[in-house]
């Protein structure tokens, strides 16, 4: 978001990428976004036997301004929606999102008018995490898959090209209706 | 084997059962009805069935008008999509809702209700058959179904009187009954009386062309969300009700949506080329 | 809608509301339900004196979930308060329409996710009265019921009473709370496999019977939280800075509770021993020994003293179930309502039942189309309508089932104690404190999951 977005292209960008994703990665610092159930299961990843300060996440931050993760933890009702989205704005770049549950990836087991069938209607998803609700072992394990990520986020104009490629990526995948094969 | 005897039973779809009894005799559960052919005799069996009910007819006790809503088995009327062969099925109505007053007598702790509630309505210058259009006692409880311009009056002598004291309301509740013409939504209300500790429900109707019921906020606080919730999801609109807005639904919302002629709203989900529609729009067992 | 359409009568007037519009017609008065009359509380407000109103939350760390509370304010005096809920309103009621009346089991799980096994129970003895097998449930269904269900009452208690900490900037008590109630999740993986949203509770009993080595998990559990209960005692009874931010906050007496419909601990806490365990038992309570803790004070402290005082008593009911449970069915004997098998964890970790798929897929036809029918098409139950209270940790928890004689809910409507119980919240802060209002909500203990479903 500074300089280190203005670095030309090379080693030392690359260099710069790891140090920033090892920084930006052990300090993680989530807004309290409880909505449901999993929000419950996301302060007992808070508590004692779970721990997330091992992951240097221990600050839930009240504030969106202060943080940079939103774990949707729940069902995103209709009036919720567009709350959610504001929180998501107000949140300062580099930013991820979380989507807890089942309810929040796909809706789940409420298909039905009230809940939004998956919160990525709203907010760009990074890690979908299955389970309603995932225990916290499988939300470290989500976190510990985002840290992968955040790891090996690019930057300037690396960042530029491996955009563009997801791109081309995304654009020649396959609709989902048009895929075949076994339900699994 | 022996433990599936009943389970052979229920190859014979309960309708039939259902249309050789009257109202409160059995449950469906209870009958253990005796084996009886199983698979290949049930497509010849639907017109059997409506000679065999007709037989019934002029030998039993009334039978219970037949369902508004249902019939057959997978909510097919005439051949549409129903491949069961279960399709001419006549399903009997034998919901109390729909029936009328509950001869007495009734269990010991109700008769005493009953003949308080009298007594207060007589006290405050009214009777039973005034304020009533039936008296329910279902399963232990009693339902006090009040004509709808009542309601109001009513509930102050629920909670006033010194026989009654129905100090605290539980909560008002919409339930859609599409099919009742003239009286589709009722609101049924939960009153406790911790003084004497017993319960009383009250359940109030109305059309949906005229949506109205007097609000009981005046007389019980605790009603005032919950009058906002059934107008929320039923859309009956509360008289008297200080602030009768939307309260779980976002304020735009357009609709009603607990009311059966709302859709549920799912949409169906893709994978890998298989769809899968909303729950409500599957066939589905009625 | 155009401001000079609404006519606004004076805040304190109890036949108006100033988050609504009323307008007079020749028809009589009319609601604006439509939205936007944010603008016209704010105009309303500039219009008059200084006022300031706060919106706090729907998400705000120090509410309770997602509960949206509008706060008038005169400097640091709450002057006003509303409540705006449906944040998280999910249609379960609706979607249970769809589903079999078995199916219904896992949707009630999850409306008040605190209190699982209480909105299941409710659920189940309203469907239990409609089919008239409410006498026919083993003793050994019963006694695991209420085991699980005081369990919950624990679990949901820390829950309670640890939020409620952090929100007064108790971290121990809160990190202390999550550790206590981790061990009762512990049990609930144990005994149902899941250790949250179970879906235990099934009409007819329970899903399966309790594992090898639950009874001494059980006892273990008991002794612990016989050492460790006292801690928050220690923590919080004596503690001047607790009982500073607790003590006379969030007064409400009883005739406010009567007029409120409000239950449970807040009831409790006027001095009033209402307990439906006892006044009205179900599921044999009143077979078992314990007290009701009623406190005078009719305040925050006096409801976290009782919520204590019942996890006590709770543990002692949990004894009691040890101590009484006999070997036996966990599910009803009519075939035609129990569900087919009494599952198992197979070797892939899912719930399974090898005896019983060797018997309906070696043995019987019979049994086999019996298993299908049961769990595709499901049982009947006879029309009628039921309401089934019982006691859950926040009050009285109501399933109101309405059956119409198919294999699907007509219609299932809860009366939820935190929908009902949050009416209260203008009661209790008016005229507090900004900072008197989260202990205030908090002493409520609302699950939003419950209170929209």
């Amino acid at each position: 978001m500074g300089v280190e977005e203005k670095l030309p292209s090379g080693v030392l960008l690359t260099s710069m990428e790891n140090l920033l994703g090892y920084l930006r990665k052990g300090s993680v610092w989530p807004a309290t976004f409880g909505l449901a159930c999993c929000a419950i299961e996301m302060m007992a990843f808070g508590g004692p036997r779970h721990d997330s300060a091992r992951f240097g996440m221990e600050v839930f931050r009240a504030s969106p301004r202060q943080a940079d993760l939103m774990i949707v933890a729940g069902r995103v009702s209709q009036k919720m929606a567009p709350v959610l989205r504001q929180i998501y704005d107000q949140m300062a770049n580099p930013k991820w999102v979380l989507s807890m549950g089942v309810c929040a990836s796909s809706g789940g087991m409420f298909n039905n008018y009230a809940i939004v069938q998956g919160v990525d209607h709203v907010v760009p998803v990074d890690v979908y995490l299955p389970g309603c609700p995932p225990r916290p072992e499988m939300l470290i394990d989500a976190i510990l898959k985002l840290h992968d990520q955040i790891q090996h986020t690019k930057l300037g104009a690396q960042k530029v090209a491996a955009d563009a490629e997801l791109e081309q990526v995304a654009l020649r995948a396959e609709a989902t209706h048009e895929m075949k094969g076994l339900l699994r | 084997m022996s433990d599936n005897d009943p389970q052979s039973g229920k190859q014979d779809p309960d309708e039939v059962e259902e249309a050789a009894r009257t109202r409160a005799e059995t449950s469906p559960v209870e009958e253990q009805s005796a084996a009886e052919a199983p698979a290949e005799e049930a497509a010849a069996e639907a017109p059997e069935d409506e000679s065999t009910a007709e037989a019934l007819d002029t030998t039993g006790p009334a039978l219970p008008p037949e369902h508004p809503s249902r019939r057959g088995m997978f909510g097919a009327y005439d051949g549409s999509g129903d491949t069961t062969g279960y399709g001419r099925l006549v399903v009997r109505d034998t919901n109390p809702v729909r029936g009328g007053s509950t001869p007495r007598p009734w269990p010991e702790e109700l008769e005493q209700l009953g003949d308080d509630v009298s007594a207060a309505l007589q006290e405050a210058g009214s009777t039973d058959a005034d304020t009533f259009e039936k008296v329910l006692v279902d399963r232990g409880q009693v339902t006090f179904f009040v004509k709808r311009e009542k309601l109001a009056e009513v509930a102050r002598i629920f909670r006033d009187d010194p026989l009654l004291r129905f100090e605290l309301c539980m909560g008002v509740n919409g339930v859609h009954y599409p099919e009742e013409t003239g009286r589709e939504l009722h609101a049924v209300i939960q009153l406790l009386s911790i003084t004497h500790n017993r319960r009383v429900n009250l359940e109030v109707t109305c059309p949906d062309s005229d949506p109205h019921i007097p609000s009981i906020v005046h007389t019980y606080p605790s009603a005032n969300w919950h009058e906002r919730e059934t107008y929320d999801f039923f859309g009956i609109l509360f008289d008297g009700h200080p602030a009768l807005t939307r309260i779980q639904m976002p304020d735009d919302w357009p609709g009603h949506p607990q009311r059966k002629d709302y859709p549920l709203g799912g949409i169906p989900v893709e994978y890998k080329g298989a769809t899968i529609a909303p729950p409500d729009e599957r066939r589905a067992y009625n | 809608m155009s401001q000079q359409d609404v006519t606004f009568t004076p805040a304190g007037d109890d036949t108006d509301d100033p988050y609504a519009g009323v307008r007079e017609t020749t028809e009589g008065p009319v609601y604006t339900v439509t939205g936007q009359d944010w603008d016209d509380v704010v105009g309303a407000a500039a219009a008059g004196e200084e006022r300031i109103v706060v919106n706090m939350g729907p998400q705000h760390p120090s509410t309770h979930g997602v509960l949206r509370l509008i706060l008038e304010l005169d400097g640091e005096t709450v002057t006003e308060a509303r409540c705006g809920i449906g944040y998280l309103h999910t249609g379960i009621e609706k979607n249970m329409e769809y589903r079999t009346w078995t199916q219904g089991v896992t949707f009630v799980t999850r409306m008040d996710y605190l209190s699982p096994f209480f909105n299941e129970a409710a659920y189940v003895l309203g469907i239990e009265k409609l089919l008239g097998i409410t006498d026919d449930i083993p003793d050994r269904a019963n006694v695991i019921r209420v085991m699980m269900m005081e369990l919950n009452r624990i679990s949901s208690h820390l829950v309670c009473i640890a939020t409620g900490g952090m929100e007064m900037g108790a971290l121990t008590v809160m990190t202390n709370g999550f550790r206590e109630r981790e061990r009762t999740l512990d049990l609930f993986e144990l005994i149902t496999g899941l250790r949250m949203n179970s879906a235990y509770i099934r009409p007819g009993g329970v899903a399966q019977d309790l594992p090898p080595g639950a009874v001494e998990s059980v006892r273990e559990y008991l002794r612990w939280m016989w050492d460790h209960i006292g801690d928050y005692e220690a923590f919080c009874n004596e503690n001047p800075v607790f009982k500073g931010r607790t003590v006379g906050v969030g007064y409400l007496d009883l005739a406010g509770c009567m007029a409120l419909g409000i239950t449970g601990p807040v009831l409790r806490s006027t001095g009033l021993p209402w307990d439906l365990r006892k006044s009205q038992p179900y599921c044999g309570y009143e077979t078992y020994d314990f007290e009701v803790p009623t406190r005078d004070t009719s305040d925050s402290y006096g409801r976290f003293r009782i919520r204590i005082d019942e996890m006590k008593e709770s543990l002692k009911i949990v004894e009691q179930c040890l101590d009484r449970l006999e070997p036996g069915p966990v599910m009803v004997g009519d075939k035609k309502i129990a569900w087919p098998a009494q599952l198992a964890i197979g070797s892939d970790g899912m719930g399974n039942s090898l005896d019983h798929i060797r018997h309906i897929m070696g043995e019987s036809m019979e049994a086999l189309i019996h298993h299908f029918k049961l769990v595709t098409e499901g049982f009947r139950v006879p029309a009628g309508e039921v309401y089934v209270p019982i006691e859950s940790p926040r009050g009285e928890l109501g399933a109101h089932v309405v059956s119409d004689g198919g294999t699907r809910p007509w219609r299932v409507h809860f009366r939820d104690p935190s929908f009902n119980n949050l009416q209260a919240v203008p009661a209790m802060c008016e005229g507090s404190m900004v900072a008197d209002v989260i202990v205030a909500v908090a002493s409520l203990d609302p699950v939003m999951g419950g209170c929209d479903r």
